[in-house]
């Protein structure tokens, strides 16, 4: 029997089956798809915090109070300390101190109510001074940012994000009106640009959504607190991308030495890169494409013993019509290639629909979910030629077996 | 029976239709040396069937069960024998060894010549493609090809061509009535149609020797009859052909009968028709 005869053989066998062939189809896609996709929604968030970070810029530091040293654990709370003052920014923001650090941007932060006529909304709001505006890379679409002159008078205005200005104010111009925050009415005095939300990434607040308030007003009125001049984080932005690291070493020598501390280790103060932020995202990422992929890699075992099952049963099944073939005159080696080629071309069946239903739901479902799945070429091939190695072996190990036994006792089989 | 491609088996070809031996089982003392090229070993008068002081014994555990205690007979082409014998009497195991799906455990079996218990699986296979055709009391067709496909392939382990496979399977349909059922899956057939194309099946590679198990067992006496008619006329055409069955009124279409018992022939009687 030559090889177009055998092919043809193995492929009627395959149509004639249609429902176990379906079933057994069904199996190897639904394993195939499952890892595309587990292991594309892994590298998908990976991909997309990694363009979120960086979009942040990498030139920027950032300083809270308090510190976690790997000797002595944590040393304060993160923002619960009073360690950092407006004094010490206004040091780092010296040119002669830290000639690499472009500007300093000393904050306060706080989460509260804001009221505009009926409409009220939650938000954060941040106490800063002018320099915010240009460390944080923003533009304002409308009105000013908070000046010199507000903070020296501790003027009640605010500035809102844009979608923090559409919650309260809808489509009426909010620049003039007047908002309650925390029972304190200030007046609106400009809205910060749209940079875009990066809504379901919980690494990054919504920089769309916060009220922003002069420095000096903030500790006066929303946050209180024992020492007015204590604020829960300087903004430093160094001059460029590669003087980050002189910038770091500038920062942490000026404020060791203005807080009296002399070893690196008792240090009340931790500053961190975005370029760190990023590393760590990107190394939790990491653990996530793993553990999705080992997900995946268990998923692709149910299938793979999904196919084995249908395999073993379908040949079980089959051993009287491997006794009457060879009663018939097939040799072992001809019933061996014929379940090879069944094998073969349900597996490539199976892999290439499962490929192509994974990509489906790989454009399909990130706008379901809103979460971007990227398909890994390499997770596609691998499931694929497992699904079909494991086809193989099972499909044509125990029809290798029947076509052994005397032709007899298959054809007597029940 | 035409044979229009001319690949038949050359033992079987041009010998008469009738037969002599009537006579008790013949035991040869020894046996011509077998010729290897088959086109060169002398036909006719060689039987097709040597069968000496063959045992089959089978083993459960540690239980031995002699389903054939040195069975001896000759087969002459042409011949029409009935194997008889009671479920239990060890004639199926005949039967299977007789074709080649199972080897005996001792003794000696020769096939139109050639000592079977020699030769390799793969070589069985092919004995079993080009010499022998099979009838089985369960049909045993494939349920999910259709008449003609089933009837084809034998052809298509014999390497035969595809157009003259099809041919080939028509023709043999056409001859046991079967010309308009050849797209019907056996599904679709009754119990005689079915068996029908199981002889189609049988009959399409010209075997030397053609064994029936039980084909009449499954079968209403009408079907019965059809099926009984058509291995007579099978006969007549010049085929040798060997039935096994339980069934004495079955056995008289047979020119001979072998009655086996505990795995030994008991009685071998002739009856029967002669001469066709």
């Amino acid at each position: 029997m030559n090889v177009v005869e055998t092919f043809r053989t193995g492929l009627d066998a395959v149509l004639s089956h249609r429902l176990r062939s379906a079933l057994t189809v069904l199996g190897i896609m639904i394993g195939i798809s499952a890892v595309i996709l587990t292991v594309g929604l892994g590298e998908g968030a990976q991909a997309q915090v990694g363009s979120e970070i960086s979009a942040l810029g990498s030139n920027l530091l950032t300083v809270t109070p308090g510190s976690t040293t790997s000797s002595s654990g944590v040393r304060g709370g993160f923002g619960t300390a009073s360690t950092l003052t407006v004094g010490d920014a206004a040091a780092l923001a010296s040119r002669v101190v830290a000639p690499d650090i472009h500007s300093v941007a000393p904050a306060t932060s706080t989460t509260a109510n804001l009221v505009a006529g009926t409409s009220n909304w939650t938000t954060s709001v941040v106490g800063t001074d002018p320099s915010w505006l240009t460390v944080r890379g923003r533009t304002m679409t409308e009105g000013r940012f908070i000046v010199a002159s507000d903070l020296a008078s501790r003027a009640e205005v605010v500035v809102l994000g844009a979608t923090t200005a559409q919650e309260l104010f809808g489509f009426r111009d909010p620049v003039g009106q007047t908002v309650d925050i925390a029972g304190q009415p200030m007046s609106v005095i400009g809205v910060l640009n749209t940079v875009g939300s990066s809504s379901s990434s919980s690494t990054v607040a919504n920089p769309d959504d916060q009220a922003v308030v002069p420095l000096t007003t903030a500790s006066a009125l929303l946050t209180g607190g024992a020492n007015r001049n204590s604020v829960s984080q300087i903004l430093i932005q160094a001059t460029s991308a590669s003087t980050l690291s002189a910038a770091y070493q500038e920062t942490d020598a000026e404020l060791l030495s203005l807080h009296g501390i002399t070893t690196t280790t008792g240090a009340d103060f931790t500053i961190t890169s975005e370029a760190q932020v990023l590393s760590t995202a990107t190394s939790v990422d990491r653990t996530l494409t793993v553990l999705l992929g080992g997900i995946a890699g268990i998923s692709l075992l149910v299938g793979g013993i999904g196919v084995m099952n249908i395999m073993l049963v379908s040949v079980t099944e089959r051993i009287r019509e491997i006794g009457l073939r060879k009663a018939l005159g097939a040799t072992p080696r001809v019933i061996r290639r014929q379940f090879l080629v069944e094998a073969s071309v349900l597996g490539t069946v199976g892999g290439v629909l499962g490929a192509l239903l994974g990509i489906i739901g790989a454009v399909a479902l990130p706008h379901l979910i809103s979460d971007p799945i990227t398909v890994s070429p390499v997770a596609a091939a691998g499931a694929i030629a497992v699904a079909i190695a494991i086809g193989i072996v099972f499909g044509v190990y125990p029809a290798s077996r029947a076509a052994k036994l005397p032709p007899i006792d298959a054809l007597r089989s029940e | 029976m035409t044979r229009p491609d001319g690949t038949g088996s050359p033992e079987e070809a041009g010998h008469p239709s009738g037969f002599e031996d009537t006579g008790p089982v013949r035991i040869e003392p020894t046996a011509v040396h077998p010729v290897l090229d088959p086109a060169l070993r002398p036909v006719g008068r060689r039987p097709v069937i040597e069968v000496r002081d063959v045992w089959k014994t089978y083993r459960n555990g540690t239980l031995e069960v002699d389903a054939l205690r040195g069975v001896s007979f000759a087969i002459d082409p042409g011949e029409y024998v009935a194997i008889m014998g009671p479920s239990g009497s060890g004639k199926s195991t005949l039967m299977h060894i007789l074709g080649c799906l199972d080897i005996p455990t001792s003794g000696e079996f020769r096939l139109a010549g050639d000592d079977v218990s020699t030769m390799t699986e793969e070589e069985l296979a092919h004995v079993r493609n080009k010499r022998i055709g099979f009838v089985f009391q369960q049909f045993n067709l494939l349920s999910s090809l259709s008449a003609w496909r089933n009837v084809e392939l034998p052809l298509l382990y014999a390497g035969v061509e595809r157009t003259a496979r099809k041919r080939r399977a028509l023709e043999a349909l056409e001859r046991v009535g079967l010309a308009d059922r050849v797209d019907h899956r056996p599904g679709e057939l009754s119990g005689g149609q079915q068996q029908r194309v199981a002889v189609a099946r049988a009959l399409v590679t010209d075997p030397a020797l053609i064994l029936a198990d039980e084909p009449t067992g499954n079968l209403d006496s009408v079907s019965a009859r059809d099926v009984m008619d058509l291995l007579d006329e099978l006969h007549r055409s010049g085929r040798t052909i060997v039935l096994i069955t339980h069934d004495a009124e079955v056995s008289e279409a047979a020119g001979r009968s072998i009655r086996i018992r505990d795995g030994q022939i008991s009685s071998p009687v002739t009856s029967g028709s002669g001469p066709a």
